[in-house]
């Protein structure tokens, strides 16, 4: 047993925080979140540059890691910089899918995601779906040897400036059926895309996106039709695992921000950490960081597993960061009293950050429901072996 | 990062549980299944197998009878001890008085006091809380005056100790005594050995809520004890009190106990029905076991990543407080949620049956009985051992620096 990094993702890991700690101050993320499209484009060759897309693939898909674990020290350290960039859109969920079912010329984007010429986004979520995964009521139907799309898809992160979308529709089945959805490579700029983009709370952008009577060619089609449902459910809990290890870097900040303010603000004469009331509060908030820690590496050791170990992990992992999420945040604002319901505070930003993610890919009680349902599934499975 | 155990922690996993098969009697392992009391003869029972095989004192060097294990390898065999439900061993001697025996003690105190441990010749008991001083331990009063006559150097000893879990088996009781009045707080206090048989020793039941005799009040009145039987310096003693509470907690979260009693709760939900279905497909009953289920599975890999550091040489100090908090929060809400699924039947005290017949609720409970005793029992986890409070100070102290 051995809870270090290997000496290839500590270096990786050391120059991504010191890159951020460098050139992504609180400041520039404030310049970036106010510009108009709320991306740096030299940040996001920066990044690419440092290879942080690269070690969330595989070296057969051109990357240079592609584990858990690679996953959970990158998005630790994007975390930690409440870094806007869609890192998690662009190469984990959309270039996860082209990755797990891509073809051989649907590949060749995986190389511009990787080195950051092009920006790919996942068009999954629908206003209904509310984190029910099965859920596409957008449907695709065989027109002129192409596919015609319609629907509406949300949330998409960063659609108005993503050069290519990766688009869930239903090709058979009933609406929340697993069986009967299929996955669509979609150029920016294909006729009957629309798309409108807002700004985010926890900062970014994200954008609805209309298809109306899109047609895309028969080499559209990403992996087998009405089975994107498992490459789906897999590539979210990858999305679900960088969300988490996102969460415990922005945690760590929260919490030495937090231990900063109790040892320097005074009130009644002393500094207010030495008042036991707030030392308690505080020791919970260290004590859960742990826990949440624990719970990301439980994920990231268990996402090349089979399905329900993967998926119970990712399920546990997600409500525990929920939880503690919203623990640290709560508890970090009120330990900063005033001050940190203000704008100025950074840390009232990495607050917003921990819960809005909560709000990604299923909350706590969503997960705590299906961690339950996975549970049984994995009874049944071992009564019927 | 790797989170399996190697190939030869597995081999030695496989020769622990063989043990547990061949030699852990039935008799005991029901018992603790069932949460019932052990006799004193069924402890010294288990020590005695478990010192047979060499595996009683599996924290001590191996030139005192230790085993030489790695932490990994104390970790897999408490945990499955927990699992295959054998006895506690009793730690008063095995893990408290002999390391710091080990560490402070002369060679004649080594030679003499720590085959006893291992051998049985002696039960100890710990003679640390007294009314006055239970968080606050270093507030002891009981007193030890030094004087010589023509029986030779010796103390004296008056006072009172509390909460003396089993000092009602012990015929030796390990003491922090207040030696020199004047002194600062923790610097007159001594290391002092005490033979329960001595006249002025007097010990006295305290029965928990749950009907329980565990705990003792010991009394000492013109106790008369050998100037030999001080460890360490005298006046000095807080050094081996504070090393006897720090020794060893990397096993403090009690992981393989919350495995244990989580799996006999699950069993327990699965058999009682609401609504015509089983507890167990309650959907509110059903979160909470998913919610401390959850908890535990993070605990574990928490307790693993300690043990780790350790392992590499580091010191379990102050990351052993967040194993306390949290383990023992974790076993309390198990034992909390048994309570409540076994419904009104909780309130039945079988070990106390007055009916006619053996089991007078239906067959298939019998599993459950107690279940209200043990939870009112796990009450104590969160006060003991440095309560939850004192372990977030010493946590907001040592590892926050506030």
């Amino acid at each position: 047993m051995n809870f270090e990094h290997s000496e290839e993702r500590r270096m990786l890991a050391d120059s991504l925080n010191r890159f951020i700690s460098e050139q992504y101050t609180f400041d520039e993320r404030n310049t970036i979140n106010a510009s108009e499209q709320g991306i740096s484009r030299k940040i996001w060759r920066q990044l690419a540059d440092l290879g942080t897309m690269a070690a969330l693939f595989s070296e057969e898909d051109g990357g240079l890691g592609g584990t858990g674990f690679d996953l959970a020290v990158i998005f630790e350290a994007l975390g930690r910089g409440l870094v806007l960039e869609p890192v998690l859109s662009s190469a984990v969920l959309a270039g996860s899918v082209i990755a797990e079912v891509g073809n051989t010329s649907q590949q060749q984007w995986l190389e511009r995601i990787i080195d950051g010429s092009n920006i790919a986004a996942l068009a999954h979520e629908e206003a209904a779906s509310n984190n029910d995964l099965p859920w596409v009521e957008s449907s695709a139907s065989t027109d002129q040897d192409g596919w015609r799309l319609h629907g509406a898809k949300a949330l998409v992160s960063y659609g108005g400036i993503a050069d290519v979308f990766v688009v869930s529709a239903r090709t058979s089945g009933d609406i929340a059926e697993e069986t009967g959805i299929s996955l669509f490579l979609v150029p920016a700029g294909t006729p009957g895309l629309s798309i409108d983009t807002y700004p985010l709370i926890d900062g970014g952008r994200a954008a609805e996106l209309r298809l109306d009577n899109v047609w895309v060619s028969k080499d559209a089609l990403l992996g087998t039709l009405n089975h994107a449902y498992p490459v789906i459910e897999k590539v979210t809990a990858r999305g679900i695992l960088a969300l988490c290890a996102e969460a415990l870097g922005a945690m760590e900040v929260c919490k030495a921000a937090t231990l900063d303010y109790l040892q320097t603000r005074q009130q009644f004469g002393l500094a207010i950490g030495q008042f036991q009331a707030l030392q308690h509060r505080m020791a919970d908030v260290l004590l859960e960081i742990e826990q949440a820690r624990s719970s990301v590496i439980n994920a990231a050791a268990a996402i090349d597993a089979d399905r329900l170990t993967r998926e119970r992990a990712v399920s546990a992992a997600k409500f525990s960061i929920g939880r503690i999420g919203t623990l640290v945040a709560e508890e970090s604002i009120q330990l900063h009293g005033g001050i940190g319901m203000t704008w100025e505070l950074p840390l009232s930003h990495y607050a917003k950050r921990l819960i809005m993610i909560d709000h990604q890919l299923g909350d706590e009680d969503f997960h705590l429901q299906r961690y339950i349902s996975l549970s049984k599934e994995v009874k049944e499975a071992s009564h019927v072996e | 990062m790797d989170l399996n155990f190697t190939a030869a922690e597995e081999s030695f996993r496989q020769e622990v549980k063989e043990f547990l098969r061949a030699h852990l009697p039935v008799s005991l392992s029901e018992k603790v299944q069932h949460g019932e009391h052990l006799s004193k003869a069924d402890t010294e029972q288990w020590h005695a197998i478990l010192h047979a095989r060499g595996w009683l004192a599996n924290h001590w060097p191996k030139e005192y009878g230790g085993p030489d294990w790695t932490v990994f390898e104390k970790f897999i065999f408490e945990h499955e001890c927990c699992l295959a439900h054998a006895p506690r061993v009793v730690p008063f001697g095995v893990n408290m008085l002999g390391p710091v025996l080990i560490k402070y003690g002369n060679e004649t105190q080594k030679e003499y006091w720590l085959p006893r441990i291992l051998n049985g010749a002696d039960w100890w008991c710990q003679g640390y809380s007294e009314p006055g001083a239970g968080s606050d331990l270093a507030a002891v009063k009981t007193s030890a005056v030094r004087a010589a006559d023509s029986e030779g150097d010796h103390f004296i000893v008056n006072g009172q100790k509390t909460w003396t879990t089993l000092g009602q088996h012990a015929n030796m009781i390990f003491c922090l005594v207040r030696t020199n009045p004047d002194a600062r707080k923790q610097e007159g206090i001594s290391f002092l050995l005490i033979d329960m048989n001595t006249p002025g020793v007097d010990v006295r039941p305290i029965i928990t809520l749950d009907g329980a005799h565990e705990v003792n009040e010991v009394f000492f009145t013109n106790v008369r004890v050998p100037a030999e039987n001080l460890v360490g310096e005298q006046d000095k003693g807080w050094t081996c009190a504070k090393y006897l509470l720090t020794y060893e907690r990397t096993n403090i979260a009690g992981i393989g106990f919350s495995v244990a009693a989580l799996k006999r709760l699950k069993h327990i939900a699965a058999i009682r029905q609401r609504h015509g279905r089983s507890l167990a497909d309650d959907p509110a009953f059903a979160a909470r076991i998913a919610r401390v289920e959850i908890d535990l599975e993070n605990m574990k890999t928490t307790n693993m990543r300690v043990i780790a550091s350790v392992a590499g040489g580091g010191v379990p100090g102050a990351e052993s407080s967040m194993l306390k908090i949290r383990g023992t929060e974790i076993r309390q809400e198990i034992f909390s949620l048994t309570r409540r699924a076994m419904g009104s039947y909780a309130r039945a005290m079988p070990e106390k049956n007055t009916s006619t017949k053996e089991t007078p609720w239906p067959a298939e409970l019998s599993s459950a009985k107690g279940v209200a005793a043990h939870y009112f029992n796990s009450r104590k986890l969160s006060i003991f051992g440095g309560s939850n409070e004192i372990q977030k100070n010493i946590i907001s102290k040592m590892i926050l620096g506030l």
